[in-house]
């Protein structure tokens, strides 16, 4: 059994101030942890504000028409005596699912976790562009409450829906939502800005700033995720913020971009929206994939099967991803021939949705599985994103999409996608990096209890929407009962609202283990997944600047159960080959 | 031309914040008046009673009305169980007695400011699927206290463009919305998107000085202090007319509006000047006697 | 809790829920082997002591018959939702000398208008009705789709029709009843405060009940000339 090296490149770190005042250190900080971290406060606190008009909604779903508890505490404009108004519920379906995908599951996803991850993962002692990144996050702030105090103008939040169709975005007159529109667009115009500022340096940071040995194929399949995704964010992020622009011109200085009556052409804004759009599902997807790739390796003790594959995965998904926009618009008026091909290349891009499915399974496979709390979240992300991917068939299938298209059935499928997906891929990272993140461990017990929870209510609340589109349920619909065809299915409605609530409650239990471990979590380990990736080559939290010498990389990213080695794992800049008296293990994080 | 589309477009968001920082400061003055269309003579305070002047009138109508039509409301039996006594019919010219109704009759000119505003609301219902009343007017800065007595949801949209319109739901029976006009402005559309033939007409004016023609035609203005007025006489087909009347203390002058049927030709219904920041801001009217509203 | 399709009513529905059944029973068998496997993976290799991983990066067979398996799946489901979709939309699709009506949407009303006597829309004998639907059974109709003001969606359930009504843009869809009923158009794209209660009566009757309903509107439409 040969000796573990572990080698530096010898050069020592570059000199940096360790002397810094505590507003540059917490506050306007250039250090990726530190804005990592700052985007996850942010994230979670606008991921409980989405949970919290989620929660709105359902109630209003499941008792139409009937007071909300507390209800009466909102102004008359929202819910006289307590009642909810219907443009106050176009408003919260119009923010939740705009919080929700822009304030709360992308900046959990590129914000935390790309400003987090790649200079530790790549061996770098920072972003490329440090200040751009300190940028970035204070950019998206007043975004964020921006969009939040929309909800206390005159005439409401807006309620177009979080895709904003032109024309009802686009005139007051007819959506009686003017300025809070009007914010809408602006906040994300800004919050788009500083995702582009963002993307910029996670590209350059990758490429330029790797390791020595840190070869593209020997990146951490995170780092692969968050890399195609910043070049998605690049290219897709630019087309949102025009178009946005185009539909303030339209509402504010008479021009008509997206009005038929002058002329413009209403689904222009659709085909920049979904160019926009769909990539943008791919950047809520991709980064949860690589996090889940990395958790089921360590999980199962098993390199990733189909490295490569998995690669290039990722960048089909990426390329085709841009060819895809039209599947949203097979109802839309657009020329049916053209859906024809927009058919086919949304059912090529289940293939490599379905290669990664099966390297997950091939990881699985033989592995030595440990059930420690991320990897809990993982598995459940396989098993939640394949309902969500097979959902996705039927609405690429253009004659089902006939009937299914705007019905719960899509609703069902973004969930499946964005919560069961995303979202307990997100969970299984906050679990999985926390230790390294903030130096203490979350009780795995709580940890357990939450992922059983989320799990179970996740499905009440969501699997029962699939029933309810079949039912022909549409969404946006302030009161189903209105309708013959789904009055009957009120208790459905009843029951996926009980889930919410229940899910609800677990994501309140999920904060206060998460504050509590913040405080009084038991102390970590530098490694204590035994992973081994470079991250966890350096002590819990890392220090500023990340290393006491910048680390070599030798071999690929996920050398465990190695049949040359004792332990099973090898980290990233660990030789099992070189026999060497100074040999020491990285574990203790001295 | 592109400058004033922005100056526009800024106007209407400085509007926008100035009305939700709460502009109306008017109804500071808690003079006891009864307000209301109906009766709107007492609402003046700085009228003498003893030398206080009425105005009688009659809209008088000639020739034959364009025929009211049966209003289909099978699809809110909720609505069409409260007509007993005979299907709804559409309220665009009423005539009785050879006089016109829901003609909104208010004094333009010859008033001088100093009215306080009444503090009892004028109300609009929806019942029915019908607004009641059809035309009304309200003082600037007084309350327009708007109710659904229907169960079933009627929104309100208020086409105005002097005032900052609104456009609001009432998804159930008994909800109330109150609301207030800062700035005169004849006249104000309302509808109702859900049931595409309510339509009612709002008259806001700076002083208690106005009244809506009755079935019969006749309308009256009380408590008027003594003087010449301007007077003018709207209607939603016919547009205006108006006449200049004088009358002495504790007199009552008599005055009659003469609108025949081919006015409905070339009528200039004003509807306040629009917005023009796309063509289709303005109001539309669909009926197809306005040949201009812009 | 009903959670299927609503009955169907026609001809467009029968190939639309054939397809919906045929892509639920290969996704159900794609669910049901992914699962399981997952779960017994995870039981069988859950781990014990003395147990080490294989040490194995994959397997190019295994790559290329679970990338080949899913291709040819989707190739075929999207070469047979093609000639579908042709059939339902596709510009040879429209049959000739159908029924052809003019709805057009506005917030929150459907406006549906029937031709005159000279079957042709736009003569001036036309009829229109506020949110009424009404069409004959066994006979091809043509929708021509329009919007005054937003977005707004055409959807009949039972019919399995939906499609979007845009402002600017005239949209022929078609289809055929196979039963008499009563349903309902829902607008089932977001178009506004009353999104929820834009909805209209449709009816579909026998030919002779449609052709009386037909007589007496248009009838009512001569006496008003």
């Amino acid at each position: 059994m040969a000796t573990i090296v572990a080698e530096g490149t010898g050069t020592p770190v570059l000199e940096l101030e360790h002397e810094i005042p505590f507003i540059r250190k917490y506050v306007f900080s250039t250090d990726h942890k530190t804005i990592g971290i700052q985007f996850l406060f942010m994230s979670l606190f606008f991921l409980l504000v989405g949970a919290v008009l989620s929660v709105l909604i359902r109630y209003q779903l499941a008792w139409p028409g009937k007071a909300i508890p507390l209800g009466s505490a909102l102004p008359e404009t929202m819910a006289p005596d307590g009642i909810m108004l219907p443009e106050f519920y176009n408003s919260l379906v119009t923010m939740h699912g705009t919080f929700m995908v822009f304030f709360a599951i992308m900046p959990l996803l590129v914000g935390v976790y790309a400003n987090y991850l790649i200079p530790l993962q790549i061996g770098a002692q920072d972003m490329a562009f440090p200040r751009l990144n300190m940028a970035s996050f204070w950019i998206s702030v007043p975004a964020g409450l921006l969009m939040l105090a929309s909800f206390a103008v005159e005439g409401g939040a807006a309620g177009a829906g979080w895709t904003s169709y032109a024309p009802l975005s686009a005139r007051p007159d007819l959506s009686g939502v003017s300025l809070g529109q009007q914010m809408w667009i602006i906040s994300l115009v800004v919050l788009g800005l500083g995702s582009i500022l963002g993307a910029v340096n996670y590209i350059t940071t990758v490429i330029n700033m790797r390791a020595p040995g840190m070869t593209w194929f020997r990146l951490p399949l995170s780092i692969w995720a968050l890399f195609i995704t910043a070049i998605l964010v690049l290219l897709a992020m630019p087309v949102l913020s025009a178009a946005m622009i185009m539909l303030l011109f339209d509402q504010t200085i008479g021009t008509n971009f997206f009005l038929a009556s002058e002329g413009g052409q209403p689904l222009l804004w659709q085909h920049l929206f979904w160019f926009f759009g769909h990539p943008e599902v791919y950047i809520l997807i991709l980064p949860a994939m690589g996090f889940v790739s990395e958790i089921i390796a360590n999980g199962s003790r098993k390199p990733i099967f189909g490295y490569h594959s998995m690669v290039f995965a990722i960048i089909a998904i990426a390329l085709l991803g841009f060819i895809v926009w039209g599947h949203h618009m097979f109802q839309s008026g657009m020329n049916p021939t053209l859906a024809m091909s927009f058919m086919i290349s949304t059912m090529v891009i289940a293939v490599p949705s379905a290669i990664k499915v099966f390297n997950w399974m091939g990881t699985l496979w033989e592995g030595s599985i440990r059930f420690h709390v991320p990897m809990l979240f993982a598995v459940g992300f396989v098993m939640m994103f394949v309902i969500g991917g097979l959902s996705g068939i039927f609405m690429a299938a253009t004659p089902v999409d006939i009937y299914i298209h705007d019905t719960y059935f899509i609703v069902a499928h973004i969930h499946y996608v964005l919560f069961g997906g995303s979202l307990f891929a997100i969970f299984g990272a906050i679990y999985y990096w926390f230790p390294k993140m903030f130096g203490r461990m979350i009780n795995a017990t709580a940890g357990k209890i939450h992922f059983a929870l989320t799990f179970v209510f996740f499905n009440v609340t969501f699997f029962p929407m699939h029933g309810l589109g079949m039912g022909g349920m549409m969404r946006r619909i302030y009161d189903p009962q209105q309708y013959e065809h789904i009055a009957g299915m009120q208790d459905t409605n009843v029951l996926v609202t009980l889930g919410a609530l229940g899910l609800f409650a677990t994501g309140l239990f999920f904060l206060v283990v998460f504050f509590y471990s913040l405080f009084w979590g038991k102390k970590a380990q530098a490694n204590p997944w035994n992973a081994t990736t470079l991250e966890w080559q350096t002590p819990s939290p890392p220090m500023h600047g990340n290393w006491s010498e910048i680390p070599v990389v030798y071999h690929g990213p996920y050398e465990y159960s190695h049949p040359e080695m004792e332990r099973d794992w090898l980290a990233q800049n660990e030789r099992p080959d070189v026999v060497s008296p100074v040999a020491h293990s990285t574990a203790d994080g001295s | 031309m592109i400058l004033k589309r922005w100056m526009n477009g800024l106007v209407m968001v400085l509007i926008g914040s100035a009305l939700a920082c709460g502009g109306g400061d008017g109804g500071g003055e808690p003079a006891a008046e009864t307000g209301g269309e109906a009766e709107p003579a007492a609402a003046a305070p700085v009228v003498d009673p003893a030398t206080a002047a009425t105005i009688q009138g009659m809209v008088a109508f000639e020739g034959t009305p364009q025929a009211t039509t049966e209003i289909d409301m099978s699809d809110e039996p909720a609505c069409a169980e409260t007509y007993t006594e005979g299907p709804p019919m559409t309220e665009g010219v009423v005539t009785g007695n050879g006089g016109l109704a829901n003609v909104f009759v208010y004094v333009k000119e010859g008033l001088d400011g100093g009215f306080g505003t009444p503090s009892e609301p004028v109300v609009l219902d929806q019942r029915g699927c019908r607004y009641r009343p059809h035309v009304l007017g309200v003082q600037s800065g007084q309350t327009l206290l708007i109710r659904n007595s229907d169960p079933l949801l009627h929104n309100i949209n208020t086409q105005s463009t002097v005032n900052r319109g609104f456009n609001i739901s009432q998804p159930q029976a008994g909800m109330e919305s109150t609301r207030e006009f800062s700035r005169a402005e004849v006249m104000i559309p309302v509808k109702c998107d859900v049931h595409g033939w309510m339509q009612a007409y709002l008259g806001v004016v700076d002083h208690p000085y106005y009244t809506v023609s009755d079935g019969g035609g006749s309308f009256t203005l009380a408590s008027l202090p003594p003087g010449t007025y301007t007077l003018e006489a709207w209607h939603e087909v016919f547009g205006t007319i108006t006449q200049e009347v004088s009358v002495g203390a504790a007199e009552t002058a008599e005055i009659t509006f003469a609108f025949s049927a081919d006015m409905a030709k070339d009528a200039h219904v004003p509807l306040g000047e629009p917005l023009v920041l796309h063509a289709h801001m303005g109001f539309d009217h669909q009926g197809a006697s306005v040949s201009d509203s812009r | 809790m009903d959670w299927t399709l609503p009955l169907n009513a026609s001809t467009q529905g029968e190939m639309i829920d054939r397809l919906f059944w045929l892509i639920l029973v290969i996704t159900a068998i794609a669910l049901v082997v992914v699962e399981i496997g997952v779960v017994w993976f995870l039981w069988r290799y859950r781990g014990r002591e003395g147990r080490r991983a294989r040490y194995t990066h994959g397997s190019a067979v295994a790559e290329i018959v679970w990338t080949a398996i899913p291709a040819l799946v989707v190739i075929f489901l999207g070469v047979y939702s093609g000639r579908l979709w042709a059939q339902i939309r596709g510009q040879n699709s429209f049959p000739e000398d159908a029924l052809t009506i003019s709805v057009v949407a506005t917030q929150f009303e459907w406006n549906v208008t029937y031709p005159g006597a000279d079957r042709e829309l736009g003569n001036g004998d036309d009829f229109t009705v506020r949110n009424r639907f009404e069409i004959p059974v066994g006979e091809p109709v043509i929708v021509r789709l329009e919007s005054e003001d937003v977005i707004h969606s055409f959807f009949i359930p039972q019919l399995r029709v939906k499609q979007d009504a845009v402002p600017g843009m005239i949209i022929p869809i078609w289809f055929e009843a196979t039963r008499t009923g009563e349903f309902q158009i829902a607008c089932a794209e977001l178009c506004g405060l009353g999104h929820y209660r834009m909805r209209a009566r449709v009816r579909v009757r026998d030919q002779a009940s449609y052709e009386t309903w037909y007589q007496e509107q248009s009838a009512a439409v001569e006496a008003a000339d």
